[in-house]
């Protein structure tokens, strides 16, 4: 197994188990007293420190110690969650999250600078509090065991140390568990006084499987840590292994419980072993013997229960410990079922897939065109139902790359807890449709736009709550999240019960910056969605999060560079809704194929309302003006052969194109009407970055290239350059 | 389109020996030009090409090579100079040039390619500082071949990402204004 290899695994489940970390955290902000919360929390650090020893990442050790000591006061009842913990438990969890951070960068190299200075800072807050919490509480573990009181059978054995007893599976090695990075790992909780390594297992060298872990070791440990944590050393190899731990000052007869789970034939070497790390004497060993043969008709009884009940037979620990013991180890269980059913794959390997059943796509397309030409049924017949398969492995391809959106609302539940506590609003988060799935590009890439977005509603949006209960709303404002699919597309909402938009206002920063005439006539939609252009800000106080002109254009660019739209509504007094508009997958989409000129276009299917030819009446008139009856619609209308400078000759028949886009209709005029066409997006490439009206390319069944056309865009241009040629006019009537 | 000369970057052809470049000549308005042949990934026939809309004039369109869609321009209008008819012999050149992030390629159109010469370092003079009828600093140098100069083009400088693009934004801003590169 390659370490590198289980490194990055250990840093990606380390992120997972940092978000859910984040989740359990903000959960117990309202509920403290969540049991569930509180362990999963728990388990979320054991497993960051627990793999972190494996790999040698003593300063992520170090730090997680401390975090998990505390939450194990917690899980006691020792400590309980109030703010202040709950903001030193975020700042930790963000301090393990730049631990990770630094591990993915730098290795085992250890930090310097600020990163440990800042974790000792934390760590020194976390030790505070379970000084003053915690100082009423019980006496630390070791000494408990101490004061177990001493059982007839059984003395106490002299030494001070534990003892672990491991024989390790033949498996370990294969599962990348090797035994000296568990010794290791003890070496950071404590003292290893002695070990002893046993060989018995070993089979002859011919039948020896260089894989195969034979091993076993009997150590003396001397460590002020619980047994909890000694335990959990071996957490990763106690499906497949034998593990034994023994608390300092045990009582003989568990030794003796322990020699006797060996195989009978090696009991006194294993008695010697004892002797020889140094956990019983010379006359414990004798003594334990002797009570072995004194007691030899009944041992079977001994031998036969599991562990936990000769503990609490002993009364070491107590009924409901083990109880509690062992509901954790079946959620673990649970948990790493549950885990088996993905698999991680390298995100690079799947745009491989994805890029190659494009590329089927296009190779179908082509056959399937040779096929109807050539005329010959039967082949016609195969190439359509290849077509339709590859249409299946097409659609499950592109199910792979979709994730559920809910992962990245749920990360603005910190902001929008960090961000209100900053503010000193008073905000709940509402999430729905949380389980849209969408692809994950796309997923990846609005997470900053949305960000924005949040942090708009939050600053902006809502007001303070003294102006809230004023205009009679309550006191504790909202923000809600939501998602959902449309006709071929994703909508994500950003909502606010805020104030709402100053429409005057904005129109008035507007026409100030330049960005809109007095004379131009906009209605609401129109200027509500000015704040979308560079250079526009409102809010007369620049604070910490927002407010500086910047970032309502970025969040456009932005979700515009994902072929995705941004549209603002909103309401005074009410709130604001601002609609994201996204495709829902970046690779592959339905086209209608029409051609203008000598070229071909492609518009994106899920836009095309209908198509219409013109008749030579309605031709004679669109030469006159750019719109048509539309049934009793007027239809505005573009000629992208004017528009694009397409020479050749006008086709005999003109056909308009009718695209729906958020509510409006236009209608393309173009030569041909080709069909649906589904294609595989090519990127233009960085030469046409600048380039608007035009989306991207594809490849035809031919292989000529067709561009696609950016809808949204062309419409904006048409509407911008109308406005630029009628505007001096205007301009100079109302000058008049 | 098939691929008339094929040549590769691969380093392990010892194209360059000591104290000479290897250069691929060719023809472009009568005049002889040359690029480092390091630069060249490809020449292939010219084939058909799709027009893009609301480009600047020497971006001719783009090109299927072999599933992944290039960009072809016009050398002749980014020199400055009228587009030149096309031929049979007409070529286009696929040139890689590096760019933020990763290398480019982009076509560019010449009315014919002639060869592979060989030039010593000191065969190559400084760039004249006008005269060339091109840019100054698209000259990397003037190569001596058989008595005669070959402008050797500093292919970075002439198919620089930045300023290609700055270009295609000015003529996106101006719309339609642009005309139809001529190709009529």
């Amino acid at each position: 197994m390659n370490l590198d290899q289980a490194l990055a695994t250990y840093i990606a489940e380390s992120r997972d188990l940092l978000g859910e970390m984040e989740d359990r955290l903000l959960h117990l902000e309202q509920d403290p007293l969540d049991g569930d919360a509180i362990n999963a929390l728990f388990r979320a650090v054991h497993t960051i420190k627990g793999s972190a020893g494996l790999f040698g990442l003593d300063y992520v050790v170090v730090f997680t110690h401390v975090v998990e000591h505390a939450l194990d006061k917690v899980r006691e009842g020792e400590l309980t969650f109030d703010a202040e913990l709950i903001a030193v438990m975020l700042s930790c969890r963000d301090h393990i999250d730049a631990l990770i951070e630094h591990v993915s960068a730098c290795g085992t190299v250890v930090p310097e600078g600020e990163l440990p200075a800042r974790g000792e800072a934390l760590l020194d807050q976390l030790r505070q509090r379970l000084l003053t919490q915690a100082s009423a509480g019980l006496p630390v573990d070791a000494e408990s065991h101490r004061t177990a009181e001493v059982e007839s059978c059984g003395r106490e054995v002299s030494g001070d140390n534990w003892h672990i007893s491991v024989r390790f599976g033949q498996d370990s090695l294969r599962n990348g568990m090797d035994p000296i990075s568990f010794i290791r790992y003890l070496g950071t909780l404590g003292e290893v006084v002695s070990i002893v390594t046993l060989f018995e297992n070993l089979p002859s060298f011919k039948d020896i499987d260089p894989e195969a872990c034979y091993l076993g070791f009997e150590m003396s440990f001397k460590s002020a840590a619980d047994k909890e944590t000694i335990a959990g050393t071996f957490d990763f190899v106690r499906q497949d292994s034998l593990v034994r731990i023994l608390p300092p000052h045990s009582k003989l007869s568990d030794y003796l419980s322990l020699i006797q789970m060996q195989d009978p034939a090696s009991d006194p070497k294993l008695g010697d072993i004892l002797v020889n790390c140094g956990t019983l004497t010379r006359q414990e060993l004798h003594d334990a013997l002797a009570f072995q043969q004194r007691t030899a008709a009944d041992t079977e009884d001994h031998v036969a229960p599991p562990l936990g009940e000769i503990l609490v037979g002993h009364r070491l620990v107590a009924e409901e410990a083990v109880n509690a013991a062992l509901q954790k180890q079946q959620q673990i269980r649970e948990n790493k079922a549950r885990e088996n059913l993905y698999i991680r794959v390298l995100a690079d390997k799947l745009d491989h897939l994805i890029n190659l059943v494009g590329e089927l796509v296009i190779a179908g397309a082509s056959a399937n065109l040779l096929a109807r030409r050539q005329g010959d049924k039967g082949l016609q017949e195969a190439t359509s139902r290849v077509t339709h398969l590859v249409e299946d492995i097409r659609d499950q391809a592109l199910q792979l790359r979709m994730v559920e959106i809910g992962d990245t609302f749920n990360r603005f539940r910190r902001v929008v807890r960090d961000v209100s506590l900053e503010l000193g609003k008073e905000i709940e988060l509402q999430i729905d449709g949380a389980e849209t799935e969408l692809d994950k590009t796309v997923v990846e890439q609005i997470g900053d736009p949305l960000l924005h977005l949040v942090r708009n509603a939050i600053d902006h949006g809502i007001e303070p709550a003294t102006v809230r209960i004023a205009a009679g709303k309550p006191a504790k404002g909202t923000v809600s999240l939501n998602a959902y699919h449309d006709s071929g597309s994703i909508i994500i909402e950003v909502a606010d019960d805020g104030g709402g938009l100053n429409r005057d206002k904005i129109l008035k920063r507007a026409i100030e910056r330049g960005i809109v005439t007095p004379e131009q006539n906009l209605d609401d939609r129109d200027i509500y969605n000015l704040i979308f252009e560079p250079g526009f800000s409102t809010v007369d106080q620049v604070t910490n999060l927002s407010g500086r002109g910047v970032g309502m254009d970025v969040v456009k660019r932005n979700i515009t560079a994902l072929s995705g739209s941004v549209e603002l509504d909103s309401q005074l007094g009410a709130g604001s809704v601002v609609s994201i508009r996204l495709p829902l997958t970046l690779a592959i989409i339905d086209g209608f194929l029409v051609g203008v000129g000598g070229s071909f276009y492609v518009v994106p299917l899920d836009m095309v309302v209908e198509c219409l030819e013109l008749s030579a009446e309605e031709r004679k008139s669109a030469l006159e003006r750019n719109y048509i009856n539309l049934r009793g619609e007027v239809l505005p209308f573009l000629r992208l052969r004017d528009l694009f400078r397409e020479n050749g000759k006008a086709g005999r028949r003109e056909n308009i194109v009718v695209v729906q886009f958020s509510g409006r209709k236009a209608g393309f005029m173009v030569d041909e009407l080709l069909g649906e066409f589904q294609t595989v997006i090519k990127p233009l490439g960085k030469l046409f970055v600048n380039l608007q009206g035009i989306s991207g390319s594809t490849i035809l069944g031919g292989g000529e290239v067709a561009l696609i056309l950016d809808v949204p865009a062309l419409l904006q241009m048409a509407a911008n350059k109308e406005m630029q040629v009628t505007a001096p006019f205007a301009r100079a009537v109302a000058t008049l | 389109m098939g691929a008339l000369v094929k040549t590769t970057q691969a380093v392990d052809k010892p194209l360059v020996s000591h104290g000479s470049r290897q250069f691929l000549t060719f023809l472009l308005g009568g005049e002889m030009f040359a690029i480092d042949i390091l630069r060249i990934k490809e020449i292939i026939e010219y084939g058909q090409v799709t027009p893009v809309p609301m480009v600047p004039d020497f971006i001719r369109g783009v090109i299927n090579l072999r599933g992944s869609v290039v960009p072809v321009i016009y050398l002749s209008i980014r020199f400055g100079h009228a587009p030149t008819e096309t031929t049979r012999r007409t070529c286009i050149v696929i040139v890689e040039v590096e760019c933020e992030g990763g290398k480019l390629d982009i076509g560019i159109i010449v009315d014919s390619v002639s060869e592979v010469l060989e030039i010593p370092d000191s065969e190559i003079e400084p760039p004249p500082s006008f005269g060339a009828k091109i840019r100054a600093d698209f000259i990397d140098g003037m190569g001596k071949v058989d008595g005669r100069f070959v402008i050797l083009l500093d292919i970075a400088r002439v198919l620089s990402l930045d300023e290609l693009t700055m270009l295609t934004a000015m003529g996106t801003e101006k719309g339609t204004a642009v005309e139809a590169a001529g190709a009529a």
